[in-house]
């Protein structure tokens, strides 16, 4: 199973959808615990009085999807698919809250229809009145792999030749203030691109939303090739990660040594990243290694942040400075490992190769 | 790619029974499962009648064989007691001996922990116990059923509003064919929680008088929780295990109504489509199938554009065909594997079920659902469909093997 990237539309903490150039200049946070979205002008793909009725991440999935197919020259696609872990957290929050509030008399149905985990893939195929597969996953630190996985599937089987597949999850004011009572962001205020130099627990809270237009066959559009994913749950040790992955590169890509970069989910929270260290030094010590939350923050779906970081290294041939985590001699990059964990429950590895 | 899936276990929790012999007790009995509210607490008690499980968390927590921690939202316990019936028919006492996934399906994960956790929130936003909002994502129930039968090779969870669960059963289903899983136990799980009672009042289709699909008269849906899982093996897999099989997967279809958000096209062109992919896949001609378990919700909307879209697809002559809701209630993200298994016991039983509740045919359809329970019916090839907010639609075939 493998599918070509053809277009790529990302909305991001950094200037990844209106910006020139590829990461020319990372954007910088200073005393903060969490890093959110740059919004583009929405009236550029959206109709306003369209919009004014859709939630944030609504219209940031509806954007990112219709600058990916624009970038990859496909009007209607044969699937539409998603992968969210919170989903429309915002309208869920704002139905909860108000059903309280008016002790659940004359509510506003319009949050509630909103809420609902599907609501961004029906809304792009609402727009492009596309009539094909649709379907959203919403499993944690699976969520954006599913959805590439059931892609790939369509791909092989021949029931799709272009497929929209987008990865996407927004932080709110009560995410953050509940995920941070949970402990899962570092106490004091960071600078997010110096993530990794904090060595108490907890990490940078983000979103993003990254669409993918992938196709079954290569032409000149094609950005980079995913050649395999694969995803290991609630591994029991270390020695269950490096077996794993292991069998991923044999069977992917053949040696450790036929790996030309890393890209690691290093988030910062010391016991968390233990685990990509050993990665590290016991499969990669004379390779390039990456890190990208500090450019994306943590969240559910921010190995999809990591896709497009691969396809943009891959396209341009070059290792932003700022993604480096150690410095290795500089070689054509062929074959790029992405490997992320989602608080130690999700695993998954991705290769994606040059094309 | 030539991989065949066979059902090989069932599992079923709803109003109308915490298995499936006593599921299959009241469908014979046409014992339909709505009633006054009396589990959940809601301003609605006694205005809006639903289809509840009527167990505590002390009591569903015995049934799934876990520790009353509170550590498990409803829709988690809900789900494990459905998964563990469906693994136990199936007889699999080694989850290990093959590869073995898990996908499941809901809406609202445990949004009954959320709920509690949000009234205390609401007024503080350092109050509220935490223990209750760990289990608010629907990655959560999913995960407790994996854990509570240790399945690990593949674990995922699908939310596309009322076809959820259905969409597992595709899902599952194409893993199996394209040969990355060996098994998989499909199905989904959702609890009656006042964010869905009160979505669905507020968007006015919540019909007082309990639902009646393919009526002229029926205003609305009623809402029901529960939670079905169906254990699908590939055929070398049943083959080396010298498996009993229950039916066969023959076909799946989903397809996108892109209409509105949460109505349907009055032609039902989404509805059509995913019937007809389901057909394409079986390789069946429409006169085969022997019934059509409908989505048939019991709103104006769906009813309508389902029957339409039933009529273009089967022409002048319409399989049987029946809502279970009026049993079970709307399950939502679980409706599609609970009437996924029922399908099962039809195909087992040669059984077709009655559309309870039904009086007068309606106006714009050629057609009336099947009104009584029908024993010793030939039943080879049925037809299961799930549509759901977004216009994400989806059919499925299952086929005596």
């Amino acid at each position: 199973m493998e599918a070509y990237i053809q277009g790529i539309g990302v909305i991001s903490p950094q200037k990844t959808f209106t910006g020139n150039g590829f990461l020319q200049d990372a954007m910088e946070y200073n005393d903060v615990n969490y890093i959110k979205c740059l919004e583009p002008v929405y009236g550029d793909f959206i109709d306003p009085m369209v919009a004014r009725r859709m939630s944030r991440i609504v219209k940031m999935g509806v954007c990112a999807a219709l600058k990916c197919l624009r970038d990859a020259g496909i009007e209607n696609p044969d699937a539409i698919i998603t992968g969210t872990g919170l989903g429309c957290i915002e309208d869920t929050e704002k139905f909860l809250g108000s059903l309280y509030a008016s002790e659940e008399q004359l509510l506003n149905p319009t949050p509630f229809i909103q809420s609902t985990h599907n609501t961004i893939a029906a809304a792009i195929a609402l727009k492009l009145k596309c009539n094909s597969y649709n379907n959203t996953y919403v499993h944690r630190g699976f969520s954006f792999e599913s959805a590439l996985l059931d892609s790939m599937m369509l791909l092989q089987e021949g029931s799709a030749s272009n497929i929209l597949t987008g990865g996407m999850d927004e932080l709110t004011p009560n995410s953050f203030a509940i995920t941070n009572r949970l402990g899962f962001w570092k106490e004091k205020t960071v600078n997010n691109l110096r993530l990794l130099d904090y060595k108490n627990k907890g990490s940078l809270a983000g979103e993003g939303v990254a669409f993918f237009a992938l196709s079954h066959s290569k032409n000149d559009k094609s950005l980079a090739r995913i050649s395999a994913v694969s995803t290991l749950y609630k591994p029991q040790s270390a020695d269950e990660v490096t077996a794993r992955l292991s069998g991923f590169i044999q069977k992917s890509a053949g040696v450790a040594g036929d790996i030309d970069l890393v890209m690691l989910g290093m988030n910062g929270d010391p016991v968390q990243d233990k685990i990509y260290h050993h990665i590290m030094s016991n499969f990669f010590s004379p390779v390039q290694c990456t890190f990208y939350k500090h450019l994306c923050g943590e969240y559910d779906t921010a190995a999809s942040f990591a896709l497009y970081l691969a396809t943009m290294i891959i396209k341009e041939q070059r290792v932003p400075a700022i993604l480096k985590c150690n410095d290795r001699p500089v070689r054509k990059i062929k074959n790029v490992l992405i490997y992320n964990h989602f608080r130690n429950i999700n695993h998954a590895m991705f290769l994606i190769t040059s094309c | 790619m030539s991989e065949r899936i066979f059902v090989t276990g069932v599992g079923i929790i709803s109003a109308i029974g915490f298995d499936c012999a006593e599921t299959s007790v009241a469908l014979q009995g046409s014992k339909g499962g709505i009633g006054r509210i009396t589990m959940l607490n809601t301003f609605y008690k006694d205005e809006i009648p639903v289809a509840e499980v009527k167990a505590g968390v002390p009591e569903l927590s015995a049934m799934a064989k876990v520790a009353e921690n509170g550590l498990f939202s409803r829709t988690s316990l809900l789900g494990i007691i459905a998964a563990r019936q469906a693994v136990m028919q199936a007889q699999i006492n080694d989850i290990s001996s093959a590869k073995t996934g898990l996908i499941s399906a809901t809406t609202v994960g445990g949004m009954d922990r959320s709920e509690r956790f949000y009234k205390y929130y609401m007024k503080n936003n350092m109050r509220g116990r935490l223990r209750d909002i760990i289990t608010h994502d629907c990655g959560d129930s999913t995960e407790s059923i994996a854990d509570a039968l240790d399945i690990k090779d593949h674990v995922s969870t699908i939310s596309t509003a009322c076809s959820s669960s259905a969409n597992a059963i595709l899902v599952g289903s194409r893993m199996i064919k394209n040969g990355i899983l060996d098994r998989v136990l499909v199905g989904g799980t959702d609890a009656l929680t006042l964010f869905t009672l009160n979505g669905f009042n507020s968007l006015m289709i919540l019909d007082k008088n309990g639902c009646r699909p393919f009526d002229e008269e029926r205003n609305g849906l009623t809402l029901g929780e529960g939670s079905g899982f169906l254990m699908i093996e590939s055929e070398s897999t049943v083959k080396k295990d010298h498996k009993t099989v229950l039916c066969e997967i023959t076909g799946y279809g989903n397809a996108c109504d892109a209409f509105h958000q949460t109505a349907s096209s009055p032609e039902g062109n989404g509805a059509y489509l995913s019937m007809k992919k389901a057909l394409d896949t079986s390789g069946l001609e429409p006169r085969m199938i022997d019934y059509i378990n409908a989505h048939g919700t019991g709103t104006k909307n769906n009813d309508l554009s389902e029957g339409k879209a039933i009529e273009r697809l089967f022409g002048s002559s319409i399989p049987p065909c029946s809502s279970t809701k009026p049993f079970t209630g709307h399950t939502l993200g679980a409706a599609g594997s609970i009437e996924a298994v029922l399908c099962v016991l039809a195909l087992r039983n040669q059984w077709i079920y009655p559309n309870l509740s039904f009086k007068q045919q309606m106006a714009d359809l050629s057609f009336s659902p099947v009104t009584a329970f029908q024993y010793n019916i030939p039943v080879r090839n049925v037809m299961s469909n799930s549509f759901g907010f977004g216009g994400n639609n989806t059919s499925l075939i299952f086929s005596r093997n």
